[in-house]
């Protein structure tokens, strides 16, 4: 690779197009700026690259550099204009709606929606033999929903052949066209009898992107859903969510081929569990989908929640949480029509923006829930068999996910890294800090950091071609350290002492329900001596002192003595003064500074 | 200077239209390239074969197989009645006879001399595909449906649910910042209701049992959307629900005015024929539901350049987002700086002179372009 000294990389995410500047300043590669603009993926415009267009254009107001000649981003740099390197990453794609086929509507079709909905997708339609309508209906419904994704199902091994074949004619007649248009074509996993694969090849393989894994449903009594949940998933990320209306165009653009934005994430969560020699834990929240990612020990996983998010998704996260799910993070009274209405107007117009108080925490009540709901949907997902050596591959991961215990260990996690609009842009550093505490529910001592302006995305797509550069600017201009949450896991009476604590200078006792912050700034750490209460753990065992260091950080120290689980109260007077509380003790409230 | 934020809906009083009509079944097609259609002629049609029902004659008449045959009364080809003979034994002079009736009308499709069975098949099934707007058909897509393009009215609304509907538009309330109440809803069969700033689901289930083919209007509360279509919408795919009546939502959820550039265009189309779709999907590859009024055929090769999207100093404006939504406006100044707003966020801002006479600070992503 060229030596390259202006880096210019942009994220196209669902609601919002990314764009950073790196330059080679003094021998060391810096981050000199960022600029932003909707994605464009509605008409009129239906082309990403508008988006991108109005991004740069920002940064070039915002840098005074100039990057664009002839409407698109001029790459090598010449006289000033352009830059050596244009990288992009996208999940401008959004979400994962998939229709489902089976034989028996409450057999095979209902494991097939099963394996669906556990790779994060939303199933908007199950076809099967038994559904109670006409072809013709069914070839109508296809066409009208336009689905992202076909998984095939039918016939235990031995079983039906023919109904699988029609399945494939009925497809082949409904000619689906995917949603993002050209030179894609629909991908579509097949997962039935094994003996009807090569007649379904026969049948539609010129036309979709067929992909065939094993019988989901083998036998009646049994289920094999890994297979097809690994493939959903692989497919999602590949082939799905990177595409956009102009994607095609966009890649004319970039000096190296255009990552899936959790790819390009995933990549820097490992470098950073590298880098910190710790395990983490990373989330990605962004406005159609919801990306959680863990190192414990040698173990990477990554899912996509691929509708949890906090524009296009949002009334799925509501649906999925319920008003009340979202309505006990408000430190205020919300009537549930009035949190309805506002959460339907952000789904309509996605790439709107809170403007006031109220509105910024209705969105990190919801960006609450979105985490937390992706995070139970990793942990399950990240399983593995006890005592067995694990492979690292995602189909092994699935495979294991039926039988083993989850791989997620709160306690031993070291660290966890915050990345998405809601966490980097939040306007007090400390609101992301309490968000994902409230969200992940950390135990022990474990370190919060946030990805400081939303570009692990570039920096994953940039380490792939300038493993150096990337890394450098990771270390210098991305994470941003928070500081650190003590939590003792387990749960007492309120009021009573959950642990006695002296961290540097400072001595204290922190009480059941209580938030506590000690300032300790970025770059400080401080000895720290915890003595918890008997049957509570801070990471040596119940009632057992831990001595060691805690780092600072923007927000310092958190301790947090809200018990594990995190319980809210049950009264409304009393939880909307405790969120209240809470909030201004970790300095989260907005518009109080 | 910054290029597009969030684009407008579009509201046309005269713009070229496109609509690609398709079968769901390989058919034939009833228009030719050139032909003027009307919204309600059928374009294509497809003919769906009807059910097969299976008759165990031979079993039934206690014969053997082959020799059903020479106790047919219906033969291959032949039509019959639901309850009519099929086959029938004579027994012992004439007395004991057996009988196989249809159960099902149709046509005796096979006979089998080594089942003995009698293989009946219903009648098929016409679907028919109707051009829904009114224009002039400027390509056939052989065996499939036609592309049909015209020149008239277009209203996009924010969202919507149910399917293709037509009707004749008729003013509901007086202005666009009045609600609908339920009394003031009586005979509206086959209409497109024009609403003001709501309808709740009162209102909504009197519009739809009154026979309304579409209620279009300013805003719905979430409450009032689910429970017309009886379920909770998690992502916003619409436009197949089992509903009575089309929903159309100009603005947004909660009560708001309809937009008046909206609003006076619905109106002064009152009385004509609607073609509305409340299809909505709001993801990459985005739908919207749509109100069409087509006026004429569009001519050969007219075509019509999307309006640039340009904000500017001198802007029309629509505030999208509390805590000014739906107040329109003007953009005063676009400073380049990140300025902090109330959220204590630092976003890049307009400053918007509204029409109510007050300046305010909008970030750039609430505001909504208006072409004038």
């Amino acid at each position: 690779m060229p030596e390259a000294r202006r880096i210019v990389a942009t994220d196209c995410g669902s609601t919002t197009t990314k764009a950073i500047l790196i330059e080679r300043v003094d021998g060391g590669y810096r981050l000199l700026g960022r600029g932003e603009a909707p994605t464009t993926v509605e008409a009129p415009y239906d082309d990403v690259t508008v988006g991108v267009s109005n991004a740069l254009e920002e940064l070039q107001e915002l840098t005074g550099r100039r990057f664009l000649a002839g409407g698109r981003i001029a790459t090598p740099c010449t006289d000033d204009l352009g830059a050596d390197l244009y990288l992009s990453t996208s999940s401008a794609g959004g979400g994962l709606q998939m229709l489902v086929t089976g034989v028996v509507k409450t057999m095979t079709a209902e494991s097939a929606q099963r394996a669906a909905l556990g790779a994060g997708a939303i199933v908007i339609d199950v076809i099967a033999i038994d559904d109670g309508r006409a072809d013709h209906e069914r070839i109508a419904r296809i066409r009208a929903i336009r689905p992202d994704m076909i998984l095939m199902s039918g016939g235990t091994e031995g079983g039906t052949v023919q109904h699988l074949l029609d399945a494939a004619e009925l497809l082949v007649a409904a000619d689906p066209r995917p949603r993002l248009g050209r030179g894609f074509r629909l991908p579509v996993i097949y997962a039935g009898n094994s003996a009807a694969r090569e007649g379904v090849e026969q049948v539609l393989s010129d036309r979709v992107d067929l992909l065939a894994v094993d019988n989901l449903r083998p036998q009646l009594e049994r289920e094999n859903l890994g297979p097809a949940r690994e493939a959903i998933h692989r497919l999602f990320l590949e082939h799905v969510m990177a595409q956009a209306p102009g994607y095609d165009r966009l890649l004319t653009w970039t000096s190296a081929p255009v990552m899936s934005t959790p790819r390009a994430v995933g990549e820097m969560v490992q470098l950073a569990a590298r880098e910190e020699g710790a395990d983490v834990l990373a989330v990605d929240i962004g406005g159609a989908t919801t990306d959680v990612f863990s190192v414990f020990g040698d173990q990477f996983h990554r899912t996509v929640s691929a509708n949890l998010g906090l524009s296009y998704s949002v009334c799925n996260v509501l649906a999925e949480a319920g008003a009340g799910g979202i309505r006990r993070w408000i430190p205020a009274p919300v009537a549930d029509r009035d949190l309805r209405n506002r959460l339907r107007n952000k789904m309509v117009r996605p790439t709107t923006i809170p403007q006031s108080p109220d509105d910024l925490l209705i969105e990190q009540a919801v960006a609450r829930e979105a985490l937390r709901l992706a995070f139970t949907h990793h942990v399950a997902l990240a399983a593995g068999l006890k005592g067995v050596q694990q492979a690292r591959t995602m189909a092994d991961l699935f495979t294991q996910a039926a039988s083993g215990a989850t791989l997620v260990d709160m306690m031993s996690l070291g660290l966890i890294i915050g990345s998405g609009g809601i966490l980097s842009h939040a306007p007090r550093r400390e609101q992301a800090a309490l968000m994902m505490t409230d969200a992940f529910e950390p135990q022990g001592v474990t370190r919060l950091a946030v990805d400081s302006i939303f570009m692990m995305p570039q920096l994953g797509v940039l380490a792939s071609v300038l493993p150096e550069a990337a890394m450098e600017v990771f270390r210098r201009d991305c994470l941003i350290p928070l500081g650190t949450v003590i939590a003792p896991a387990g749960r007492a009476r309120e009021g009573e002492t959950v642990l006695t604590w002296e961290i540097g200078s400072e001595r204290g006792e922190l009480r059941a329900g209580e938030l506590h912050r000690l300032p300790l700034a970025a770059g400080e750490k401080a000895e720290a001596t915890l003595h918890p209460r008997r049957g509570l753990d801070v990471g040596a065992g119940q009632g057992r002192r831990w001595v060691g260091t805690v780092e600072g950080g923007a927000v310092g120290v958190l301790l947090d003595g809200r018990g594990r689980p995190l319980e809210l109260p049950g009264d409304e007077q009393a939880r909307i003064a405790k969120m209240g509380q809470w909030m201004r003790a970790a300095g989260a409230m907005p518009g109080k500074r | 200077m910054p290029v597009a934020y969030t684009p407008g809906l579009r509201v046309s009083a005269s713009t070229i239209l496109r609509q690609t009509r398709r079968l769901p079944m390989r058919g034939e097609v009833l228009v030719r390239a050139g032909d003027l259609v009307s919204a309600d002629q059928v374009v294509a049609r497809a003919q769906r074969p009807g059910n097969a029902q299976v008759v165990r004659a031979a079993q039934a008449l206690h014969l053997e197989p082959n020799e059903l045959q020479a106790h047919l009364v219906k033969r291959p080809g032949e039509t019959v009645q639901a309850g009519e003979v099929i086959a029938r034994t004579q027994g012992l002079w004439g007395l004991l006879k057996n009988e196989v009736r249809s159960p099902v009308a149709g046509v005796v499709e096979e006979v089998s001399p080594t089942t003995g069975y009698i293989r009946l098949r219903e009648p098929p099934t016409i679907i028919e595909l109707r051009a829904h707007v009114a224009g002039r058909v400027v390509q056939v897509i052989g065996g499939e449906g036609a592309v049909i393009e015209a020149r008239g009215a277009l209203v996009q609304g924010i969202f919507g649910v149910g399917g293709e509907r037509r009707g004749r538009l008729r003013r509901a309330v007086e202005g666009p910042d009045q609600p609908l109440p339920a009394s003031a809803i009586s005979d509206c069969r086959g209409c497109v209701l024009i609403a003001g700033s709501g309808a709740d689901g009162e209102a909504i289930s009197r519009a739809a049992e009154a026979g309304a083919a579409g209620l279009v209007v300013g805003a719905v509360s979430d409450e009032a959307l689910g429970r017309y279509v009886g379920y909770d919408i998690g992502v916003a795919i619409t436009g197949q629900e089992a509903i009575p009546m089309t929903l159309i939502v100009t603005e947004g959820f909660g009560e708001l005015p309809m937009a008046l550039r909206t609003w006076d265009l619905l109106v002064s189309l009152e009385g004509e024929l609607a073609s509305i779709n409340g299809a909505t999907q709001i993801r990459a590859g985005v739908i919207r539901p749509e109100i069409i009024v087509t006026r004429e055929a569009a001519a050969a090769g007219e075509a019509e350049a999307a309006p640039e999207q340009v904000l500017v100093v001198g802007s029309a404006v629509r505030v999208i987002r509390d805590p000014h939504f739906g107040a329109l406006g003007r953009v005063v100044a676009l400073p380049p700086e990140l300025t902090e707003i109330e959220t204590e966020s630092r976003v890049r801002i307009a400053l918007v002179k509204l029409e109510r006479g007050d300046e305010v600070r909008v970030p750039r992503a609430n505001l909504e372009l208006i072409q004038e």
